[in-house]
């Protein structure tokens, strides 16, 4: 066939292309770049923040796990407080009893606990409809609690666990009252497993967990082992979402029951309903506004501000449904690296970004 | 000894019977068309052959290996990929994409989670190969969800292509092509290499002369007539049953 030696003599261009093309997709856009540069800035530049700046730190941390099975693998999770959970009296525990003395070890060791727990009960979570899903993670995750509970001689129970004396980091800095040397450790920790799943998911295995969440069906029929990645992504998840649960214990040295709440799974899937799932910084920036949110509306109503959050969560989603979706998919733009240039021209068109996520 | 072959399969919905007692022998090599009335059976008995739907009775062989209990995916490693009558695509990802994926589940590196996707010269040159073949260069960086029906048709085929089976079934790729790429795509799929072996599920009768050395009627979900194409086409039963229909339309 002529079209065919045609191709053959042109083969080496067009393959470098699309070979420019895949990497290009994993470049980090100078959106990221300028977003990680101001991160790290904020310990300079808000020295008196620094409290709330590692909760939102850690909070980025564990919504950055339930992003990664919600957006990348369409696993939706009412239970990554069981992970969280568990982990945090891990990371307690040890510390308690002197049995891993090095932050850094406890933690490495706390998410692995946590992605123990994580491998275990994959089984139960990846069989089933959304429904199943949501109620079996959150069973599990108010089980542990339970458990947590009824063994109070080893946790503490409702008072929590006390006497939790967390050694310095690198034997050298402490955890201080200020939360300055915790920010930091919480903001790099961050930084760090971000960059372990920004590798993952530009990897072939996470292009293969799209096309899982996107067409399980195809997904199988082009051979891809559908369960086995799903079990996978799930692990890496429950392991993030329990270096979060520990850095909270670390830097508290305390780990009380609620750490195992419905609510904190379910603030989860509110910082990426703000943020949006699926292009790694929802959940980060999701935690920017939701702590911050938080923190401003309970400074101006300390007894209400549950009500308001509520309240401007059922806007955000109501009425804002569409324009946040332009938002999002801007940003996720940006955060390609193609939208830099468009994003100019989608605020003229009023917001509304060419393309819908 | 075929290649792939059914033992009175058989596949029940309830109360429905869509497929009984299906012998089918596919020859290593064979252009097979499998043809019948709507309703017939023919995309449940590929969806049994494929793993997607289980049986209700009966085994099916592969090389005169037992399959019948093995998972899907795993069908896939051992030679044998479909296309599907309704396009199941990854509406999110491009044809690139889509298409490097393939590849690279094929080469094993699917579960490669570290490398960068791209970063193999062996298969960025396959994937140009494949979308070159299968005209989709103009659209390859277009997310799949926005492109016209007739490419989303052809990534649809290319997918099955790219998994490099032995044996390739086909259910009616056809449907939805315009007039003059249909032979065009036919015309690739005779192109295979001639010991891969091809099922090819087809409503076109002159494509399916035109294309096949053997030939299977399905009707009610059973085995109706097999035979090469001049048997068939004489057939007083299937003349009655089916081709008169056809031809009389
Ligand atoms: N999942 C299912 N549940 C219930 N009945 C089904 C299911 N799938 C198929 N059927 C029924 O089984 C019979 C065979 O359907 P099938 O799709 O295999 O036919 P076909 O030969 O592929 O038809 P067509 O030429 O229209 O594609 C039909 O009566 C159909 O309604
Ligand atoms: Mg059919």
């Amino acid at each position: 066939m002529t079209v065919n030696t045609l191709n053959a003599k042109n083969l080496a261009a067009p393959a470098a292309n699309v070979s420019a093309y895949l990497k290009s997709r994993a470049r980090w856009s100078p959106f990221e770049i300028a977003f990680w540069v101001f991160a790290f800035a904020t310990i300079w530049l808000f020295p008196g923040k620094h409290l709330i700046l590692k909760d939102t730190a850690i909070l980025a941390l564990f919504a950055l796990s339930l992003d990664l099975i919600l957006g990348y693998a369409g696993i939706i999770s009412l239970g990554q407080a069981a992970f969280f959970g568990l982990a945090g009296y891990f990371a307690g525990l040890v510390a308690k009893y002197g049995i891993v003395n090095e932050p850094v070890v406890a933690l490495v060791l706390s998410g692995v606990v946590a992605a123990a727990l994580g491998f275990a009960t994959s089984f139960l979570v990846l069989r089933g409809s959304d429904l199943t899903r949501l109620m079996v993670t959150l069973g599990v995750s108010l089980m542990l609690g339970e458990v947590a509970n009824r063994y109070s001689n080893i946790t503490g129970g409702a008072d929590g666990l006390q006497g939790v004396d967390i050694e310095p980091l690198f034997g050298r800095f402490r955890f201080d009252l200020y939360g300055h040397n915790g920010y930091v450790y919480c903001l790099s920790v961050l930084f760090v497993c971000f960059v372990i799943v920004r590798r993952i998911v530009y990897s072939p295995f996470g292009l293969s967990l799209r096309a899982v969440k996107g067409n399980p069906l195809r997904a199988a029929a082009i051979g891809i082992p559908v369960k086995w990645r799903l079990v996978a992504i799930y692990t890496v998840s429950a392991g993030i979402a329990g270096i979060a649960g520990a850095l909270l214990t670390q830097t508290t040295a305390f780990c009380s029951l609620d750490v195992f709440s419905l609510e904190r799974s379910a603030d989860l899937l509110l910082v990426l309903i703000i943020g949006g799932t699926g292009y790694l910084y929802g959940g980060l920036i999701g935690a920017v506004i939701y702590k911050f949110l938080q923190d401003w509306i309970a400074n101006l109503t300390p007894q209400y501000w549950q009500f308001w959050i509520g309240l401007v969560l059922v806007v955000l989603v109501l009425i804002g449904r569409d324009r946040m979706r332009n938002w999002i998919g801007t940003v996720r733009g940006a955060v390609a690296g193609v939208g830099v240039r468009l994003l100019p021209r989608s605020i003229t068109l009023g917001g509304a970004a060419p393309d819908g996520p | 000894m075929p290649i792939l072959e059914t033992i009175r399969l058989e596949k029940r919905f309830g109360g429905i019977t869509a497929n009984h007692d299906v012998n089918l022998v596919v020859e290593k090599g064979a252009r097979h068309a499998l043809i019948g009335p709507n309703g017939a059976g023919k995309t449940t008995l590929i969806n049994m052959l494929t793993g997607v739907l289980k049986p209700t009775a009966g085994r099916i062989m592969l090389e005169g290996r037992d399959i019948t209990d093995v998972v899907p995916h795993e069908r896939v490693r051992l030679g044998m990929a479909r296309t599907f009558q309704i396009n199941q695509l990854f509406l999110d990802l491009t044809p690139l994409e889509s298409i490097g994926l393939v590849v690279s589940e094929r080469l094993g590196l699917g579960a490669d989670w570290w490398r960068v996707v791209g970063t193999r010269s062996s298969v960025t040159d396959e994937i140009v190969e494949v979308v070159e073949r299968f005209r989709l260069t103009d659209v390859m960086h277009e997310r799949t969800a926005r492109l016209p029906y007739g490419k989303q048709r052809l990534l649809e085929i290319a997918l099955a292509f790219t998994c490099r089976p032995r044996v390739l079934l086909l259910d009616e790729p056809a449907a939805g092509v315009p007039e003059a790429e249909r032979h065009e795509l036919l015309a690739t799929i005779e192109a295979l290499p001639a010991e891969v072996t091809v099922l090819l599920i087809e409503h076109d009768m002159d494509l399916v002369f035109s294309f096949a050395d053997r030939i299977s009627v399905l009707v009610n979900g059973s085995l109706f007539v097999d035979g090469a194409p001049e048997e068939v086409a004489r057939d007083p039963r299937v003349k009655a049953v089916y081709l008169g229909e056809e031809l009389d339309a």
